[in-house]
């Protein structure tokens, strides 16, 4: 659909974002949006993805793990908001914005694929479905978050687990 | 034809007997879900990030995740458990926590 050449590594561990002037406005939107609604409340269900339980079948336990977590999790997710915005011309990002960048692509991925409701098997939608561009903005940002996810892998340290988890 | 004996189905035998989470060195152990949405680049290289696996290991347990529906990526004591799962949470991940 579009030469894959949204993103690049630079040297000395530097990265550039290059989103077309309408991509930019979509991302800013979006991100706007995204601010509004965690500002509002995080018990949206469209928010779930992002304040995951920790316990399957511990509600107790659960309900102290949100207590210990939402908060901070709801601060970074803003803070990764904030750089985004401010760095919306991606001509150079140090590693710290580029993983705000991967973080707030993901998180709005995580939001709208929640709305649509999206399975292993949803691959497009049918033009006439009112959800389509809706789709269609889901299926651009993990076309971006892919180049970003390639150039941060790029610069992964060497491996330090014993390899068996 | 069934022998007389106690009246306790073999089933109902081997219940534990007790509070299951009573043994706090029991291991807890950290899984991945399956999810329709997060790709699997970016799991990959989550679980290399987070862990340190090298990229076949990463590879692998993402594959076990999305044909198998989940696969453990971690484990030892709750607090490093949790620990896991929290960070796991930060990028989004479907992960949650039990004891072996």
């Amino acid at each position: 659909m579009f030469p894959r050449d949204r993103v690049r590594r630079r040297s000395g561990g530097r990265y550039q974002i290059r989103l077309r002037p309408n991509e930019r406005v979509l991302l800013a939107g979006l991100v706007t949006q995204m601010r509004e609604q965690l500002l509002a409340s995080t018990d949206d269900p469209s928010l779930q993805r992002l304040f995951p339980p920790a316990y399957a079948n511990d509600a107790e336990r659960n309900a102290g793990y949100q207590v210990l977590t939402r908060d901070e999790l709801l601060e970074q997710r803003l803070a990764a908001l904030d750089v985004v915005e401010r760095t919306l011309d991606g001509s150079d990002l140090d590693e710290a914005e580029m993983t705000a960048w991967m973080s707030t692509l993901n998180s709005l991925r995580l939001v709208l694929g929640t709305r649509l409701d999206v399975s292993e098997d949803t691959h497009e939608l049918d033009p006439t479905d009112p959800q389509a561009p809706v789709f269609a903005v889901y299926e651009y940002l993990g076309w971006v978050l892919s180049q970003v996810v390639d150039a941060l892998s790029a610069d992964l340290p060497p491996p330090s687990a014993d390899p068996r988890p | 034809m069934p022998s007389p004996g106690p009246l306790v189905a073999p089933s109902e035998v081997d219940q534990p007997v007790g509070d299951v989470d009573a043994d706090p060195d029991r291991p807890w152990v950290v899984i991945v879900w399956n999810d329709p949405i997060n790709l699997m680049s970016y799991v990959t290289f989550v679980l290399q990030k987070l862990f340190g696996y090298p990229l076949e290991v990463a590879e692998k347990l993402m594959l076990q995740v999305h044909y198998e529906g989940r696969a453990v990526v971690s484990n030892g004591p709750r607090e490093k458990a949790e620990l896991d799962v929290f960070r796991l949470h930060e990028h989004g991940l479907w992960a949650t926590m039990q004891q072996d």
